[in-house]
């Protein structure tokens, strides 16, 4: 019994951190036909926010705040990595558009750039953020324990997915950003901007990011590197997830959370990575476009 | 045409002279780069013509590598273990090195393992219509998959430190200048065999396929041809170039590791291209000589700034020259012929379907 709560636990825990990560590249790939390769970078620059944060609450703050400090560094994470993604979109990606595999290679080249430049802020070695003490320690259930780090960053999740579902389906750019993504063309005859749709959507995925670097800091030491160690499983995610709304990202994202867990306690990690690459090859077959994908009759 | 042809070889007896006028440090260096170079030509193949971006054309240029690295271990453990399967306890030689005591089996497997891995994958994406950037990102995927496979396979494949230390090839000895001259020609002429045969495939029938697959696969979908046929073929091909130029690699660098089929490795064999020119197979083979040279220039002197240079160059190619080096010659002459002939306009596509 304990054996299988916490594996379940530990495959939630994997699938909400995949899920943090993956949203912000759905968005952007499903809106734009880009994918970010720097999103990676942008999960590092969240991560660093964060840091500098936690810097300036044990420096400058009083020690009694030092608590919430993480509060805090969450929307600062969101808004850091999407200004930088704001400023990406408008410097180099506008250029790109129609031209996918292009704009993967030039976003490529970007977060080459990212990292070297946190390299020569931060260091190349790795920084370890303190969490506030109350985070240590965890939840017993079933003779096990829950760390409340895992916990937060699953809540963390599901309050993602429920602002963003609210704000894709109710607010007025969330559902002009639904109708560039279904269809570009149509939407913008109905005199949506798409080119401000555009950048709002990729400093959105930006901004998602950076929470998920935020996250990442409670999890380990980050370094400039810390996105590449997960950008690749992410990537597994947008496509197995298909590009129709945030319902397949989400079924994705746990769906490799779990099977990596699983697979991961019987056959090791190794062996984890390949069946679950396998897996996803064999999925594609029944579903090429992923699990969700909008219906058209276009052809290119 | 002719002209271009007289550059060609030009540019072949150069490379094959270069022994007479580089030291042997550059020689083994420009050895290096003509072995990548025979990746760029295969790349530029699949992407510039087919329209096919592969970011795991490292996993083929290692397993060609280590293929060759097998043999090379083994004629150099003169019968016993390999050192590092001694390291790791292990007993026996596991069954599939057995196999590499033949030499020519070594040189067919690094030529074919790759391919027909390169084959399955194309099975399993093409045949589906994935396609774009799906199939890049899956290519990628696959980089992972084989080399934590590599690294967690310590007894079998050497883990993060490879296959090296090797000593003789066919009984001569690897350190010796003569034997590393006469490698460097072979490696030549492999690049000039594969260059011209990628030549006469773009100017085939089969050329104009792969060319009508890049710009209309639908299109070529109603004409009655089957694309994902061509798709798989064309990328079975370009990997076996890569594995061909792994083999050569290991035989002049003396080593292979992981670390050189990572993912960042795999996309740098794009970005030569990209530099070179995607659209030209001559162009490719520039651009991985000149980028490579300019990385063992940079590296050298500043380390950290490559990576910056790197990353720039890739976004400025990509945005501004995306013909690269190759675009910037087609475009002087047009510009210059231009400049007469203003006012006349011709060659214009009357076409409104684009």
């Amino acid at each position: 019994m304990s054996i299988f709560v916490s594996q379940l636990f530990n495959g939630l825990s994997l699938g909400s951190i995949m899920l943090l990560i993956a949203l912000g590249l759905a968005i952007t790939f499903g809106l734009m036909n880009v994918i970010n390769m720097a999103h990676g970078e942008l999960i590092m620059v969240g991560a660093y926010a964060t840091y500098v944060m936690q810097l300036i609450f044990s420096k400058y703050l009083p020690e009694s705040l030092f608590n919430y400090y993480y509060f805090i560094a969450i929307p600062i994470s969101f808004l850091v990595a999407s200004f930088i993604g704001y400023l990406l979109e408008k410097g180099i990606i506008r250029f790109l558009y129609n031209r996918p595999t292009d704009s993967l290679l030039a976003t490529w080249g970007i977060s080459l750039i990212l990292q070297q430049i946190a390299r020569s802020i931060f260091g190349a070695p790795n920084v370890a953020v303190v969490a506030p003490a109350w985070m240590d320690g965890g939840l017993q259930i079933f003779g096990i324990t829950l760390p409340y780090k895992r916990l937060l960053i699953l809540t963390l999740s599901i309050v993602c997915i429920a602002l963003l579902y609210y704000y894709l389906n109710k607010t007025s750019t969330g559902l002009r950003i639904r109708a560039v993504t279904m269809n570009r063309n149509m939407a913008s005859c109905l005199g949506i901007s798409t080119r401000k749709i555009d950048s709002l959507g990729f400093a959105l995925g930006a901004g998602l990011a950076g929470i998920a670097g935020c996250s990442l800091t409670l999890l380990g030491p980050i370094g400039p590197t810390i996105g590449t160690y997960y950008i690749v499983d992410a990537f597994m995610v947008v496509i197995l997830g298909g590009i129709g709304g945030l319902k397949g990202t989400i079924i994705g994202a746990f769906g490799i959370g779990m099977l990596s867990t699983v697979v991961e306690y019987s056959f090791g990690a190794t062996m984890a990575k390949v069946i679950v690459f396998a897996v996803i090859i064999l999925f594609l077959q029944w579903k090429p476009l992923g699990i969700f994908s909008y219906r058209t009759r276009a052809l290119d | 045409m002719r002209k271009k042809q007289m550059i060609y070889l030009l540019f072949f007896l150069i490379l094959l002279l270069a022994p007479f006028y580089l030291t042997e440090f550059r020689l083994a260096l420009l050895g290096k780069f003509l072995c990548y170079a025979i990746i760029a030509v295969g790349i530029c193949l699949i992407w510039g013509y087919t329209g096919i971006l592969s970011l795991g054309h490292g996993v083929y240029f290692g397993i060609g590598a280590y293929c060759m690295a097998m043999y090379l271990k083994l004629e150099a453990s003169k019968g016993a273990l390999p050192d590092f399967m001694e390291w790791n306890g292990v007993q026996e030689l596991p069954w599939f090195w057995k196999l590499f005591f033949n030499p020519f089996f070594s040189i067919m497997a690094a030529i074919f393992v790759p391919a027909m891995l390169a084959a399955v994958l194309g099975m399993l994406t093409f045949k589906n219509r994935i396609k774009g950037v799906y199939f890049s990102l899956l290519s990628q995927a696959v980089v992972v998959v084989v080399v934590t496979l590599l690294i967690a396979k310590q007894d079998f494949t050497g883990g993060t430190n490879g296959l090296t230390n090797f000593s003789t090839v066919f009984g001569f000895s690897l350190s010796s200048p003569m034997v590393q001259i006469v490698l460097y020609a072979i490696t030549v002429f492999a690049l000039f065999a594969i260059f011209m045969l990628s030549v006469w495939i773009t100017k085939s029938r089969l050329g104009h396929v792969l060319i009508a697959i890049r710009d209309g696969e639908n299109r070529l979908r109603f004409l009655g041809f089957d694309p994902a046929v061509f798709k798989v073929f064309i990328y079975s091909l370009s990997a076996s170039f890569a594995g061909i130029a792994g083999a050569l690699f290991v035989l002049q660098v003396g080593l292979i590791s992981p670390s050189m089929m990572d993912i960042i490795p795999s996309i740098e064999m794009v970005l030569w291209v990209a530099i070179g020119g995607r659209h030209s197979l001559f162009g490719a083979i520039i651009g991985a000589i000149l980028t490579n040279g300019a990385k063992s220039f940079f590296s050298e002197t500043y380390p950290d700034v490559w990576l910056f240079c790197l990353g720039i160059l890739f976004i400025l190619i990509v945005v501004f020259f995306p013909k690269g080096i190759a675009g910037l010659f087609e475009a002087f002459p047009k510009r210059f012929t231009k400049f007469f002939e203003k006012g006349v306009k011709k060659g214009e596509s009357d076409s409104v379907v684009s």
